[in-house]
């Protein structure tokens, strides 16, 4: 087991290395200039903020220093914030990101799984249609469409009773966080909802299930112990590459709820060219990835007994 | 995944408490969520910061507005955005300063006088700092040497170029000491002109110039202006919070020497913003006092009957041609073609339809003022006709002179924000359909259009230029070859020669002359193309007064803000 | 029922046939085509696919009005708007000269879609005035409308507005200025109908009338007719529509296969060829796969860099290969593994079969239904990845329309002009749905283990 994890652990830092260097290199190749604005400057002004930012020695010579760099868990100066750090950005614009992340994964998760089991039992009657209808929409909406009409809609409700019932931007309070948080994640729930359905839908109709009827079991144990237990077990498996795809789609939230995230910030350091910020988020994010897959494997390997830690 | 139904599924009675049992289990996932959502506030709290109590407030007397964007930092002499030229405006003073009624008037100087080889300025005795200590003329000096230091790389030390040595230090030719500023003693400041500078006045109510305490700014280990303890302040308010890319409280300054700026207690700027959307809908939902709005949000904006009202904005857009060399819009005949067929009404009036946008007709904006009132009035720019028979004539001349037969591509520069693009879609449009010439639009980034306007990898770029002081000059010198702004490279000694008249005349008469030649310049040898003045409609609470938005300075400026007693 | 005798029991003689007992040997697709055909949410999902190509491949032959064109008489319409016009003569400046007043806040002339001219007296007390313009009557607050102009003095009472002028009732209100600028209380309303308007040469210009027709002013005509409306320059949205389409599944579709077929290149030779070898590339697609998606596909999109005149296609195709393969590889490793051990591949080895025959007859063949089945649910994803891009303004480049670009387009002007949101938002939404379902519905039909259930 421990070993197991190790072997991860390991293979995670060189992956880490690997997105480094791919970020890197990228970012290198990208046409423009980063210390260009909107009023021209002398030479003399432009060769001191090169020097400043390391930018005049040779590339691999930045790189070396960039891996030293972030051996040390140092990730640079900001180009546009000149006085802060990068590791600053992050730890003010993570938390937001990840807080909005870990509630639209709960979300989805407590949800596809919930309705996920409603529609089994329900299954070809009403609640089975609804819900079935909406997972559709869910599924087949781009989240931008969602996020502005779900804005749309707060402003609407809020009008309606002349009070704010909720806010319609911003961050700080729970109400801040509800609304963007379901549609953050709105499109895993709808995944997850069908996925749930056709694994309670397979387990019901398996043997196990039909010999514990048979022996009389009461319906609602047969429910929670076999066909729900055996049924969200699958629904696990995916929510490791859900929370990835969550915590970077929170993009489009973050713009149209006015959300001080990491996202939003990645967003406008890609267009201001902060080579140091992209960088950093970019490394940061793929590191909390890898990081996020080890533990749910190994979160995994204590559900399941029938997987082997090898 | 629809395997085929077996008996069980459609027992109703399984159904049922299998139902039932899935409530409960809703019922304590549903708990859960709610406990995890209370922690997690109490941790957000800590991130955000900002939740205001709306738009206005009367028993703190506070408002809550908004900011388009985290100010890189609030160290005056390295600020180049539209954010930080905002919160500085409202936390320092220049030695002179913009009254309600966009007048110079006195700020941290009492008196000042302009001659022809400098000026003297006199600080006020009740100018102090936020930490009580005096500004002082030593404040201005050590600030006004450090912006032009190259090691402080301050993208805006050219402003100071008026001074004497200015440009030698910068460029790193002289130390930062010969620069022609010095603090006689604690209240006089002197100032050595590089040339005559008459509206030197106006140029000081700039950022760049602001005052800056050295031993502040030693103690904060070259952090200063990074966070809300590592600056302080001699404005009406200051900084009291500032959560990075979240938010900002601005608390009065107990400080400040004056009692006409700063009525309000706080000013929360509770979120950092430029999505327009968002703004209207926080505005609508009555949490921020004022936002602009977009030509398609003016229908919503009148059946709320809000009061709208409109400002310019002060910024300029115009195609800039590449006249370098080589490029084919060094042609003249080309880019006169180019002149001819087009007229910015229908940009303006149809295409992107903005209420507040007027059509561009010359470098120089409606509001520049002349001698006795506004300039264009005074030296009324050349009137433009569209006419497509004299553009295809003048294309065909072209293709003489550059011996071709059929034009190559064109190829427009554009930034990535919707207007620019939607601008850049009608020209191609429009020139394929007027002239037949095949025009490829080329989006970039900020910093990639920077970039490509900078090297001259263009034929045209859609372009824009504020303005910095309250002088016809920020403008009128943009095309000087000298200039480094000027990124199409044009260059003619005519307009070189209006330039320096303009830069050093003393007499304000000859001086208009200059400009009213530049403006003529502009259109003849078709150095741009205008395209519009950008202006905004904007709607405010109706509880706030002397709220403005400014051509020049801050885009908002809430100093002479006060909320109206309505409410006792 | 038929009384058997004993000569039914009689040995068949050779070349005598046989009563068909089996029923007709099925291959494995045919199979999967009839399990396909009763599924009817699948079916309907590969009719919509169907139409979706057709709709993109002969759409615009059938509809063909160039995307690009631009009908600035007919900005933002919504399908099925009015479109009769009445010609008037050329526009050209006002001349105010003459003028006669004396009548308050008048009109004068026509109000039309080309321009409003008002002229008005100084109100009592003025120092200028500012004009407003309402789509409603004056409410209370002083809620007059959107500014058009002011006028610091009173030299001038004329005012003429052209600023994207629709047929409507407008309300002009001319509010009086005081000294300071500020607004006095005595206003001065005016009601103005618009009338459509075009010109002689605008008209043929677009093709509506030939040169030599003799149409007078006062003359009425129709515009172009757009079925689905028009966009925010006055672009025709069904060719839109169209042209988008080809770029959205140009890329929603282009770019599943390109990645699917480096994967399935990738990952068959890693499970075919085993060892170190096998090792060391899953080690490389874990590498990639490991990489944040979106951020790297904003990273690369920007480091390609899209020049002038470009659309940005390509270079996002690019991304998408090179971020999304490593999933189809690992599948489809997983399967020739699997298939190696299987025992018919076994028997074929020992009849003596060479290995190419061994990898085109078998191994192939038999993942082709699982990586059917994962470019249909890739398609939806790229389809959705463009979407995104373009909406945060990193897809493709203008003036190349996209369905995402075009959404993001359509969305700031939600309110005012839903049409131009909801058709770009309904085409992803059908071409998602229809693919995701389509998905499904393969995944049922291609399952072996579901082959012997009806």
């Amino acid at each position: 087991m421990w070993i197991f994890i190790l072997k991860r652990l390991v293979q995670g830092i060189f992956t880490v290395w690997f997105i480094a260097t791919a970020t890197f290199f990228a970012m290198h190749n990208v046409p423009g200039d980063p210390l260009l604005n909107d009023r021209a400057t002398t030479d003399a002004i432009r060769a001191n903020l090169e020097a400043k930012y390391g930018l005049d020695k040779p590339v691999m010579t930045q790189y070396g220093i960039y891996l030293g760099n972030l051996l040390q868990g140092d990730l640079g100066i900001s180009f546009t914030q000149e006085n802060r750090e990068v590791n600053d950005i992050i730890r003010d614009h993570f938390p937001v990101s990840a807080i909005l992340g870990i509630l639209a994964v709960l979300f989805a998760a407590a949800g596809g799984v919930l309705w996920g089991a409603l529609t089994a039992i329900y299954r070809n009657r009403w609640p089975d249609y609804v819900i079935m209808f909406l997972v559709i929409l869910g599924i087949s909406v781009p989240s931008f469409v969602v996020a502005a009409i779900s804005q749309l809609f707060l402003v609407n409700v809020n009008e309606l009773f002349g009070v704010t019932v909720l806010p319609v931007a911003g961050w700080g309070t729970v109400l801040h966080m509800l609304v963007p948080a379901m549609v953050l994640g709105l499109g895993t729930m709808a995944y997850l909802t069908r996925l749930m359905r056709s694994s309670m839908l397979e387990i019901i109709s398996s043997d196990f299930v039909r010999t514990a009827k048979a022996k009389g079991v009461p319906p609602a144990r047969i429910f929670a112990k076999h066909q729900l237990r055996n049924a969200i077990l699958p629904v696990i498996t995916v929510l490791g590459p859900s929370i990835a795809a969550i915590t970077t789609g929170g993009f489009v939230v973050e713009l149209v709820f006015a959300i001080p995230g990491l996202g939003r910030y990645f967003v406008q350091a890609v267009q201001q060219l902060d080579y140091t910020v992209i960088m950093g988020t970019t490394v940061f994010y793929g590191a909390f990835l890898v990081f996020m897959v080890i533990v749910v494997d190994v979160l995994y390997g204590f559900i399941d007994p029938r997987v082997r830690m090898e | 995944m629809a395997t085929t139904g077996t008996t069980i599924d459609s027992d109703e009675s399984f159904a049922k408490s299998a139902g039932k049992q899935l409530a409960i289990y809703a019922l304590y996932t549903l708990i859960f969520l709610a406990v995890l959502i209370y922690v997690f506030s109490i941790v957000a709290g800590r991130t955000g910061g900002g939740a205001s109590g709306g738009a206005v407030d009367f028993a703190n007397n506070s408002i809550t507005i908004t900011l388009p964007q985290e100010p890189p930092q609030l160290d005056a002499g390295r600020s180049t955005d539209a954010s930080s030229f905002v919160v500085l405006a409202h936390v320092m003073e220049g030695l002179l300063a913009y009254d309600d009624n966009m007048q110079i008037m006195p700020g941290m100087a009492e008196r000042w006088e302009i001659r022809e080889d400098g000026a003297t300025f006199w600080i006020r005795e009740e100018a102090r700092w936020s930490n009580g200590d005096p500004v002082t003329a030593h404040d201005f000096e050590f600030s006004w040497k450090r912006n032009v230091d190259p090691d402080t790389a301050s993208e805006y030390a050219f402003i100071l170029y008026p001074i004497l040595n200015a440009e030698a230090v910068t460029q790193g030719d002289l130390p930062k000491e010969m620069l022609g500023v010095q603090a006689l003693d604690d209240r006089t400041l002197e100032v050595q002109f590089a040339q005559p500078t008459p509206y030197f006045d106006k140029l000081v109510a700039f950022n760049t110039f602001l005052p800056l305490q050295q031993e502040f700014f030693e103690s904060t280990n070259g952090r200063y202006g990074a966070d809300a303890d590592e600056m302080i302040y001699n404005g009406p308010y200051v900084v009291e919070e500032w959560v990075h890319g979240a938010s900002m409280l601005w608390r009065k300054n107990p400080s400040y020497w004056g009692d006409h700026k700063g009525f309000l207690d706080e000013i929360v700027t509770a979120y950092i913003t430029t999505d327009v959307n968002a703004k209207l809908n926080l505005f609508k939902d009555g949490q921020i006092v004022e936002t602009h709005l977009l030509a398609p949000m003016l229908p919503e904006a009148m059946e709320q009957r809000w009061q709208i009202d409109r400002v310019m904005d002060g910024t300029v857009f115009f195609l800039e041609f590449n006249h370098r060399e080589g490029r084919v819009t060094d042609n003249w005949n080309l880019r006169r073609a180019m002149q001819l067929a087009q007229n910015s009404d229908e940009l303006v009036y149809k295409v992107l339809k903005e209420a507040a946008y007027l059509p561009a007709v010359s470098l120089f904006p409606v509001w520049i003022q002349g001698l006795n009132g506004a300039f264009r009035s005074e030296y009324p720019p050349v009137e433009h006709k569209m006419n497509l028979e004299l553009a295809r004539e003048h294309l065909e001349m072209a293709k003489a002179e550059l011996g071709i037969e059929e034009f190559p591509p064109i190829v427009f520069l554009t930034g990535d924000t919707p207007i620019s693009i939607l601008s850049a879609e009608y020209y191609q449009e429009l020139y394929k359909q007027n002239l037949g010439l095949e025009i490829r639009i080329d989006v970039q980034n900020f910093k990639q259009r920077l970039a490509k306007m900078t090297s001259g990898d263009f034929d045209v770029v859609v372009a824009g230029w504020g303005p910095d002081y309250d002088d016809a000059l920020t403008f009128g010198d943009l095309f000087a070859s000298w200039n480094l702004n000027n990124r199409g490279r044009y260059s003619s000694p005519e307009m070189d020669a209006q330039v320096r008249i303009a830069q050093a005349e003393l007499d304000p008469e000859n001086r208009l002359d200059a400009f009213g030649e530049i403006q003529r310049i502009v259109y003849e040898d078709v150095v741009i193309i205008p395209m519009y003045e950008r202006g905004w409609s904007f709607v405010v609470d109706p509880r706030l007064k002397g709220f403005k938005r400014r051509s020049i300075g801050p885009e908002v400026d809430f100093n002479f803000a006060y909320i109206e007693d309505t409410e006792d | 029922m038929k009384e058997l005798s004993s000569a039914d029991f009689l040995p068949l003689e050779a070349g005598q046939e046989i009563h068909g007992i089996s029923r007709p040997s099925q291959s494995y697709w045919q199979d999967a085509w009839a399990r396909l055909k009763t599924n009817k949410r699948a079916l309907v999902s590969l009719y919509l696919v169907i139409g979706l190509i057709l709709f993109t491949v002969a759409g615009p032959w059938v509809w063909s009005v160039d995307p690009a064109q631009q009908d600035l008489d007919q900005i933002s319409r919504p399908p099925g708007s009015e479109r009769s016009a009445l010609i008037v003569a050329d526009y050209s400046p006002w001349d105010t000269e003459g003028l006669r007043f004396g009548e308050g806040l008048t009109l004068v002339g026509e109000a039309t879609t080309q321009s409003v001219r008002l002229k008005w007296d100084a109100l009592p007390g003025s120092n200028g005035h500012r004009i407003y313009r309402n789509i409603f009557p004056v409410g209370p607050e002083r809620s007059y409308g959107i500014p058009r102009a002011e006028f610091f003095d009173n030299s001038v009472v004329t005012f003429e507005d052209r600023l994207d002028l629709r047929v409507l009732t407008y309300y002009y209100v001319l509010v009086p200025l005081g000294p300071q600028g500020e607004l006095l209380d005595n206003y001065e309303v005016i009601e103005v109908d618009v009338h459509r308007v075009t010109t002689v040469l605008e008209a043929i210009d677009k093709g509506l009338i030939e040169e030599s027709s003799n149409l007078q002013i006062g003359d009425a005509l129709n515009l172009d007719w757009h079925p689905l409306g028009t966009d925010y320059l006055g672009r025709d949205m069904l060719a839109r529509l169209m042209a988008g389409a080809r770029v959205s599944l140009f890329i929603g579709i282009g770019a599943p296969f390109l990645f699917v077929l480096f994967g399935v290149i990738y990952g068959s030779i890693a499970g075919f060829v085993g060892g170190r070898a096998d090792q060391l590339m899953m080690r490389f697609a874990d590498f990639v796969v490991a990489l944040p998606f979106l951020l790297f596909m904003i990273l690369f999109k920007i480091s390609f860099g899209i020049g002038p005149g470009e659309s940005g296609v390509f270079p996002m195709l690019v991304a998408m290969v090179v971020l999304m393969w490593p999933a189809t590889s690992r599948l489809v490793r997983g399967q020739i593994l699997q298939i190696r051990e299987q025992g018919y591949i076994h028997a074929s080895q020992l009849l003596g079969a060479p290995r190419r025959y061994l990898i085109l007859r078998h191994m192939i063949p038999n993942t082709l239904g699982v990586v059917l089945v994962t470019i249909t649910f890739a398609i939806p994803s790229a389809i959705f990845t463009e979407a995104f891009l373009s909406f945060i303004g990193m897809g493709v480049a203008p003036p190349t329309p996209s369905w995402g670009s075009m959404s993001n387009e359509g969305i700031k002007t939600m309110l005012t002009t839903p049409h131009e949101l909801i058709f770009p938002a309904l085409f992803i939404s059908i071409t998602v749905l229809a693919f995701n379902l389509l998905g499904d519905g393969l995944r049922d039909a291609l399952d072996a283990r579901m082959r012997n259930q009806g």
